[in-house]
């Protein structure tokens, strides 16, 4: 079977700084796939050379079988590959629903948007309540809720997140990942993840990818890689 | 002689109103000043001129034109002097770039249209008296045109999809990128009616003073910008009360002080308001939320 998602032999630098060196791996369709690792590992840059923030130095990115490696960010979006940002990268002098609708920006179905938006709000009814508010109000978790509902609605058969867990606490980072889960589970999207609290990526995903400094220096099993000796004391802390 | 000076002082205050949108919508979406606003600006109403003395087109219909040429030209400034070089974090490259497109553009004017003040076309002036105020049609023209200017915006900024999507970017191009918005587009876009608006601006200072010349560029534009700092940059209602407060401190002061000092009044207010709110009247106050 093709993978959705195949990156090959990615090279990316800031400037003449290499960020990623010759990184390769895939995620196959339905799959929860983690990039785990610590800061300054180049998780996020790889995350943002998917969606075409960045451009590689050299190597492909195939989606889909095909190489979409240098096209703009904006024009990904509607091949269906949709990015929960760092830090959530909510609008917050925009509304909850205002938020909401940018994420179908390039959609025309009116119908289907408005079937969608009753879907997200179903998923977080919490956002439901705060419709009206914007979302610099929200609390942490919430602002992950809304950058992840927002993501949904240009229906992704890609959803790349980018450190869910990022600042939240314990309880709402459980929270998070569940729902995370049932959206794989229910509506079957591909995930692919990045995460610095392995413990969770671990634990939610599939597979996983370990990467330091730049490059892939472990992957596996989820389940397999959680019993690996390395892997727990580096990044589990037992 | 109060009120006299307040409804003076509305009506140019209007226009930097809508002038110092063009410094703020800019700025709201790249954080960058554009120091060529005004001097667009003047080269739009030097368009105006041609319109009405080449083609005697009548007053209303060149002044959409003259937006237009003017829109056309704000979003080409941007094309050619910021968007090769905004890409990395090249602040001070971006600023000469700037100043470099508004010294070019004046000069160019003086090249083209002279360095001389023109008289420029305007309406027959008829004059409205109550009570102690007395008014021109040509002032009440001017506020029914910045209403009508500010509804426009209202509603595209706050009302519109395209609304939306600028306020966006103005909190985050790349996040706004993984919208799915052209972001290229939408900064065009606000170049685009930022300097509609400073066209329209132009057409309404150039009738009310009954002159265009290279420069007139300069103060105006340095006033709006003063206003767009008072009101907090990057603030849209913000900019809108900037430019009434400024046009309505400068009008009283020319009135009660000295009329020789008129264009320090509006430095004076922007520096008195700034020493005591450094953000401006509605500048936005940053939180991060954990």
């Amino acid at each position: 079977m093709e993978h959705i998602l195949n990156v090959k032999n990615l090279h990316v630098s800031y400037g003449v700084v290499p960020a990623l060196r010759n990184i390769s791996f895939h995620v196959d369709e339905g799959e929860i796939v983690a990039l785990i690792g610590p800061n300054g590992a180049g998780k996020t840059t790889a995350l943002h050379t998917i969606s075409g923030l960045l451009k590689p130095k050299e190597g492909f990115i195939l989606y889909e079988g095909r190489d979409i490696s240098g096209i703009e960010a904006h024009k990904l979006v509607k091949e269906s590959i949709s990015q929960v940002p760092e830090g959530r990268g909510i609008f917050p002098i925009l509304t909850v629903a205002e938020n909401i609708n940018l994420g179908a920006y390039l959609r025309k179905d009116k119908d289907g948007i408005r079937r969608d938006k009753e879907w997200v709000y179903n998923i977080f009814p919490r956002l439901k309540e705060r419709m009206n508010q914007v979302g610099g109000t929200l609390s942490g978790g919430e602002q992950q809720m809304l950058a992840i509902a927002r993501a949904l609605m240009a229906r992704p058969r890609l959803l790349l997140l980018d450190e869910p867990s990022m600042g939240l606490a314990p309880v709402i980072v459980e929270d998070i990942f569940k729902i995370i889960k049932k959206i794989n589970k229910e509506n079957g999207t591909t995930i692919l993840l990045v995460e610095q609290n392995a413990q969770m990526a671990l634990t939610a995903s599939h597979r996983a990818y370990v990467i330091e400094v730049g490059e892939i220096v472990n992957e596996g099993c989820s389940k397999e890689l959680k019993k690996d000796d390395r892997i727990q004391k580096a990044y589990l802390g037992i | 002689m109060f009120l006299q000076q307040l409804v003076n002082g509305i009506t140019v205050g209007a226009i930097y109103a809508m002038v110092a949108l063009g410094y703020t919508m800019v700025y709201g979406v790249l954080q960058i000043v554009n120091w060529a606003h005004a001097d667009v600006l003047m080269f739009g109403t030097f368009i105006g001129l041609l319109l009405t003395n080449v083609f005697h087109m009548p007053l209303f219909a060149m002044a959409v034109l003259a937006a237009a040429f003017t829109a056309a030209l704000g979003m080409s400034v941007e094309i050619v002097a910021y968007r090769p070089i905004k890409s990395g974090n090249r602040r001070m490259a971006v600023l000469v770039s700037a100043l470099g497109m508004s010294t070019f553009l004046q000069n160019l004017a003086q090249l083209v249209f002279g360095s001389s003040s023109q008289p420029f076309p305007t309406i027959e002036k008829v004059t409205y008296t109550i009570g102690k105020v007395t008014f021109t049609n040509i002032q009440l023209i001017i506020l029914g045109i910045t209403a009508i200017m500010l509804f426009i915006l209202y509603m595209i900024v706050y009302k519109s999809k395209i609304g939306i999507a600028m306020r966006a970017c103005s909190v985050s191009i790349p996040n706004a990128k993984l919208m799915g918005i052209n972001t290229n587009f939408i900064i065009s876009l606000t170049f685009g009616i930022g300097a509609f608006m400073a066209g329209i601006a132009g057409i309404c200072i150039a009738t009310y003073y009954n002159a265009v010349y290279p420069t007139m560029g300069y103060l105006l534009g340095m006033k709006a910008f003063a206003a767009a700092i008072l009101g907090g940059i990057g603030s849209i209602p913000g900019s809108v009360l900037g430019g009434f407060v400024i046009g309505i401190f400068e009008s009283l002061g020319a009135g009660y002080l000295s009329s020789g000092y008129r264009d320090a009044y509006a430095f004076i207010v922007m520096i008195l308001v700034l020493a005591i709110r450094p953000s401006g009247f509605m500048g936005a106050k940053h939180i991060d939320k954990v």
